[in-house]
């Protein structure tokens, strides 16, 4: 009921169209009923008596009653068309609309494919279902019930006749319909496992290729392949069962009302124009229940579509903007007190355990540790992509949750360690960091992030065109974009999450050495597996299992710290020798 | 590596490509031709029978009802047999429906079945330039929503024409057999019908293809904003993304109200037009039967009133269809269309087989030796050679252009003889990964000639190439099935024993030991719930497996942390050890203690030489790795 609530509330704007649809199919259904009367009219008083006048009469009336069933039904068609898309288009915008107050904690519960599928798929598997509720949700009963009574008001009699044959069509469709969907759940599962098999295949080619295991994975498919031919067969073959059940249900019909049709005919209570709507009232009831099957086979279909998608429309933003926001940022000095964080908020672990740690603004900070300490995490707590469980994170001496989250996602500039560049030109995707921001701007900031030299390269220069995804440009092209479009935001603080690893290191450090001249005043902190990419930090915090191990310079890590000096000579090679040391000299 | 996007396709254009017709008919027919004749017997015969129904319910009035009437005594004998004799044609319609729906399902699962597999095994035997230049999604496409297409159209598209098509001929020879002129004026009628079906099936066709067409825009469109979600969120985007997606929806919603506004016409027109036509048939009829005109009676009207009126379902039937099958030729389209990729072509037959050395000579043996060999067979004098399989790789100046025209690597120059460590080092972009992917031959050179044990890769057998080669790639992809499923997919018939061996070798056993259910934990969707590093060493477990003489590692370690590499470092010493081996990183540690470093720069070895040398020359390798440069 709840799922039905929030969907049909979606409906919004296209409520007049979704009530006119079912109208318009009553016509329709309404026509369809008198049309069969004047069909037996104009053989029994018509052609039977030759009366030609009362052929052109209820001829004239029969076009009529065409003419509006015409209407009738090309405007059925039209609003359930106009209700149904629409529908589907306000369930898209709305999910979409809501995703985007998503915070990072609501985007992590669903995955991106979950997210896809539940706007596509979903949308428009609801979308079908709605158009064929509005047009034979209402058009199927009232048919059925419609012929009954006409039926009923012909010969009370014959009608029954009606009566057991859809009662004993009903349970047997019951039968193949319930016996279908168990195997239809169960085989399209092993669909989609196939289907990720393939998928599986396509993005793994080099390795089955490189390993020579086509034959393996041929092998592999076809037994999966096999299996479920063996399951689908099945439920075909006892779908095939339908129409024959149909027919004999009609059959057995036709000739028994046939039979006792022309009992009653003989005995003068029946003409045979009766017996001829009542033939054709037959068809109709059974039609509409063969139609009311089918609507209901789509209803139990998409029950899962549609929680899918209330899911999501009921999924309600963990971070949202405070009451009277602070509006700006004073400056860039950061402190972290006392703060505990889990992803989870009944979680038995924290994830970062008794942070506490003050930055000073134009301050560089290198952030170090093994993958899982929790590093991301940490800087991520800055820009209030995450809130904390415990403690405070302070921003210019202000709560980052006290912010407007704009302003302080503005002025705290975090590059992602997942890149994500957006279909358009390269100045499109720059202004993503200031929408306003001339030419003259964007290209400062690619000269700063070590991003003009490719570019300028480009045929196209700055209008190069970056594919989905960034796919024509390489890894590091690719990181040096992205911190360009972090610097136009000109931020107060300044977040490089493992941005430059794709960065061979001569460029990395053109790049550090241009923020060191170029934008002082910024705070910076930088995230890094290589040491070079931290040391020349003002301070370099290490971090391990979720806990600060040490804080301090390159130097006065190397002394005090197990982790730093680790790291460090694995890096370059046990100190045994001659690598950075030649460096230092 | 230039991955080009697949030009999106138009989908939906009522033209029905004949020849695609053509081909999936024969497709089938080649497969399930008794079936099919089955089938088409079945339809037949089930027409035929329901039609015997239709002529005795005109005769029910005119035969047996009116002499019951004004007969004396009332006998139902006759009806009684006539409706028995009607029983017994309905009862063999219905089996024969049975008949061809059961027949049915077999078809077009089998077809289907048939097609699935064949793409597959084609896909699989396909260039990896083919993968490089479609996009994943839409080859998946073809798999899901084109098969799809076609279950609908073969399921319930086919029969239906079929059956509707019989009933038409079958009414319109009754039909003619009453009167000839009253099937005129009927068949007038079903042409207005085609008309307006052309016109609505037209429209609504033209606007499902663009439907399908924004539909893809809006995909694409989900599918990139849900992956850079966070980044959306970073700069608060949230607004303009909003915008953006409410455009392309809004074209959506157009496209399908059209599309499925024009359909849903379609049957209620038909139906109407139906209508119309009786009408004006009861009036030409009546006009014809009172006037006397060529001795038609009214009991004929009667009876003409009731095939004009079976006339019309099947044609209202076979319209519904149109959609259905236009669709599913587009999906033929790009199912045969993957069918037609020409596979990578494989021209080699010197092939790897194990061999034993007998008085100083090679011999060829069946078991395993541990020691393999090239059997080289000389088309010129009809000997067979055998070559000790070693590791000797040598490029002879060799050049590569991914697209005709632009040259990715030059003049390529270089030889690793057994044992040896090769390291490649430069710049994203610089051509370090198309060198190793040249040796497996996932690409053919345009120039040059590389060599492997002295014979030129171009005359080995692809898959034995392959078989000795073990590479541990940049990307892991793990396949759905256990962890130990996963490393056995080096050698499929290790044992247990082998293959906790592999994993203690590439560090993988402790963390294995952690999961759940050890080695037998299974993993899903590429290893999804495992860390990049994880799942790095399980893929340097599977190549230790294989155990071949040359080894291909290209950023290999690129994900596991510098510590942990540490560990790693150690197996990976011990894989290395004996073999040839061509190394990829970025890394320094991984690197510096190769025999030998060919520093990359935009396809051209620009320096070479072991790591004391190259920082001796002080060139690019030490700006490199130093950064020097900037601070000098």
């Amino acid at each position: 009921m709840h799922v039905l609530k929030t969907l049909l509330a979606q409906v919004k704007e296209f409520t007049r169209d979704s009530i006119l649809t079912p109208i318009f199919m009553l016509v329709e259904v309404a026509m369809e009923m008198v049309i069969p009367l004047l069909m037996a009219s104009i053989i029994d008083e018509g052609v039977n008596k030759g009366d030609m006048h009362h052929i052109f009469v209820i001829g004239a009336y029969m076009i009529l009653a065409a003419l509006v069933g015409l209407w009738a039904g090309m405007m059925g068609g039209k609003y359930g068309a106009r209700a149904s898309a629409g529908f589907a288009r306000n369930l898209r915008k709305s999910m979409f609309a809501n995703i985007q107050t998503f915070s990072f904690e609501n985007i992590d519960k669903y995955s991106t494919a979950g997210l896809v599928t539940r706007l596509t798929t979903d949308v428009t598997n609801l979308q079908n279902s709605y158009q064929m509720i509005l047009r034979m949700g209402m058009r199927a009963p009232a048919s059925l019930i419609v012929a009954m009574i006409m039926s009923l008001y012909i010969s009370p009699r014959l009608a029954s006749v009606y009566l057991i044959a859809v009662l004993i069509l009903a349970c047997v469709l019951f039968l193949i319909i319930s016996r279908v969907t168990k195997i239809f759940d169960y085989v399209f599962k092993k669909y989609d496992d196939l289907n990720a098999s393939v998928q599986e295949n396509i993005s793994g080619i080099r390795v089955v290729k490189a390993y020579v295991r086509e034959d393996f994975e041929k092998e592999k498919f076809q037994k999966a392949s096999g299996n479920i031919y063996k399951f689908l067969l099945k439920a075909e073959r006892i779908l095939a069962c339908n129409a024959p059940v149909m027919m004999t249900t009609v059959y057995t019909c036709i000739l028994l009302i046939s039979w006792l049709g022309a009992k009653m005919i003989v005995t003068s209570t029946f003409t045979t124009g009766e017996l001829m709507s009542m033939l054709t009232y037959c068809m109709n009831i059974l039609g509409s229940l063969m139609m009311l099957s089918m609507v209901f086979v789509m209803i139990t279909m998409s029950v899962a579509n549609a929680n899918r998608v209330a899911e999501v429309l009921n999924e309600k933003a963990t971070i949202v903007n405070p009451e009277n926001p602070v509006m700006e940022v004073p400056n860039g000095d950061i402190d972290f007190d006392h703060v505990n964080f889990a992803y989870k908020k009944d979680a038995e672990e924290f994830v970062l355990e008794d942070i506490d740690l003050h930055i000073k603004r134009g301050e560089t900070i290198g952030v170090l540790g093994g993958t899982g300490s929790a590093k991301s995490t940490l800087v991520n707590l800055i820009s209030r992509l995450y809130d904390v469980t415990e403690g405070k994170v302070r921003v210019g001496d202000i709560d980052v949750r006290d912010y407007d989250l704009e302003v302080i996602r503005n002025q705290v500039s975090v590059v992602l360690q997942n890149n994500v560049l957006f279909s358009g030109t390269i100045y499109e995707n720059l202004r993503w960091g200031s929408e306003n921001a001339t030419d003259e701007e964007c290209q400062k900031a690619c000269k700063l992030a070590c991003a003009d030299e490719f570019i300028e390269r480009f045929p196209d220069g700055y209008d190069t065109y970056i594919e989905q995804g960034g796919s024509n440009v390489s890894g590091g092209q690719r990181q040096r974009l992205c911190i360009a479009r972090a610097l136009l935001k000109q931020p107060k603080v300044l977040i490089l999450d493992d941005s430059t690893s794709a960065v061979d290191t001569a460029t990395d450090a053109k790049i550090r050495k241009a923020f060191r001249e170029e934008i002082p005043g910024t705070t910076k902190l930088i995230i890094a597996q290589r040491i070079s990419s931290v040391q020349d930090a003002d301070r370099i915090v290490v971090m391990d299992n979720g806990r600060i191990d040490g804080i301090g310079t390159h130097e006065e890590l190397l002394e005090s710290n197990a982790i730093y000096r680790d790291v460090y000579e694995s890096q370059t090679g046990g100190g045994s020798g001659d690598f950075d040391e030649k460096e230092g000299e | 590596m230039p991955r080009q996007q697949a030009a999106p396709r138009g989908k939906g254009s009522l033209k029905v490509n004949k020849h695609i017709m053509g081909r999936l008919a024969r497709y089938i027919f080649k497969m399930y031709g008794i079936h099919l004749i089955i089938v088409l017997v079945c339809i037949l015969a089930s027409v035929l029978c329901s039609l015997q129904g239709t002529m005795f319910m005109q005769n029910l009035i005119d035969d047996y009802i009116t002499p019951m009437v004004e007969a004396h005594s009332v006998d139902f004998g006759p009806l009684l047999a006539a409706i028995g004799r009607v029983a017994g044609f309905y009862a063999l319609g219905v089996v024969c429906a049975f008949l061809y729906n059961f027949i049915m399902a077999q078809v077009t699962q089998g077809t289907l079945r048939a097609l699935r597999d064949e793409m597959f095994v084609h896909m699989e035997e396909l260039p990896i330039r083919y993968f490089d230049t479609h996009q994943h999604g839409d080859i998946m496409s073809i798999y899901t929503n084109d098969i799809d297409a076609l279950r609908q159209m073969i399921s319930q598209s086919i029969p239906q024409m079929v059956n509707s098509g019989v009933t038409v001929i079958g009414v319109i020879v009754c039909m003619i057999r009453l009167s000839i002129p009253l099937t005129l004026v009927t068949l007038g009628m079903v042409a207005i019908m085609l008309l307006v079906t052309k016109f609505l099936a037209g429209n609504s066709g033209k606007y499902f293809g663009k439907q399908q067409r924004n539909l893809g825009r809006v995909n694409g469109n989900i599918e990139e904003m849900m992956n850079g979600q966070k980044v959306v969120k970073v700069f608060c985007h949230e607004e303009e993304a909003i915008e953006k997606f409410n455009a392309l929806n809004d074209e959506l919603f157009d496209s399908a109200y059209q599309a499925n506004m024009y359909s849903n016409m379609l049957g209620p027109a038909n139906a109407q037009i139906g209508n119309v036509s009786y009408v004006i048939v009861a009036v030409v009829g009546g006009i014809l039967a009172i006037g006397g005109f060529g001795g038609f009676t009214l009991g004929g009207l009667a009876s003409f009133l009731t095939f004009n009126k079976s006339l019309n379902m099947p044609i209202m039937q076979v319209s519904q269809q149109l959609n259905f099958i236009v669709m599913a030729m587009a999906g033929a389209e790009r199912v045969f269309g993957l069918l037609d990729e020409k596979p990578e072509d494989d021209e080699g037959y010197v092939t790897l087989v194990n061999a034993k050395e007998e008085n100083g000579q090679i011999v060829e043996t069946s078991e395993r030796t541990g020691m393999w060999a090239w059997k080289h067979y000389h088309q010129a004098d009809g000997t067979t050679s055998y070559v000790k399989l070693e590791g000797d790789v040598v490029f002879d100046d060799v050049d590569f252009a991914y697209e005709p025209g632009k040259t990715v690597l030059h003049n390529i120059k270089m030889f690793a003889t057994p044992g040896q460590k090769i390291a490649f080092v430069g710049a994203t972009g610089a051509g370090k990964t198309t060198i190793t992917n040249l040796i497996n031959r996932f690409y053919d050179i345009a120039d040059g000639k590389i060599r492997y044990d002295g014979i030129n890769i171009n005359k080995i057998k692809k898959d034995d190439l392959r078989h000795s080669l073990g590479i541990v790639l940049q990307d892991t992809h793990l396949f759905t099935g256990t962890v130990a499923d996963n490393i056995r997919y080096g050698k499929l018939d290790a044992t247990d024993e082998e293959v906790h061996a592999a994993a203690k070798l590439a560090n993988a056993d402790s963390f294995i030991h952690k999961l759940p259910n050890g080695y037998d934990t299974v993993l899903t969707g590429d290893g999804a719930n495992l860390s990049q590093g994880q799942r790095q060493l399980l893929a340097i477990a599977r190549a230790a497996i294989a155990d071949p003489p040359v080894l291909i590692l290209d950023e290999a370690t690129s994900s596991i942390d510098t510590r942990t590499e540490k560990i790693v470092q150690d197996g990976m010493d011990k894989l290395m050890a004996g073999r040839t081996t061509f190394v990829i990183a970025h890394r320094l540690s991984t690197i510096r203690n190769s025999d030998c470093i060919m520093v990359l720069d935009q396809g051209r070895i620009i320096e070479r030489g072991n790591h004391d040398e190259l920082i001796a020359e002080g060139g690019k390798y030490y700006q490199l790795y130093t950064g020097k440069i900037v601070n000098a």
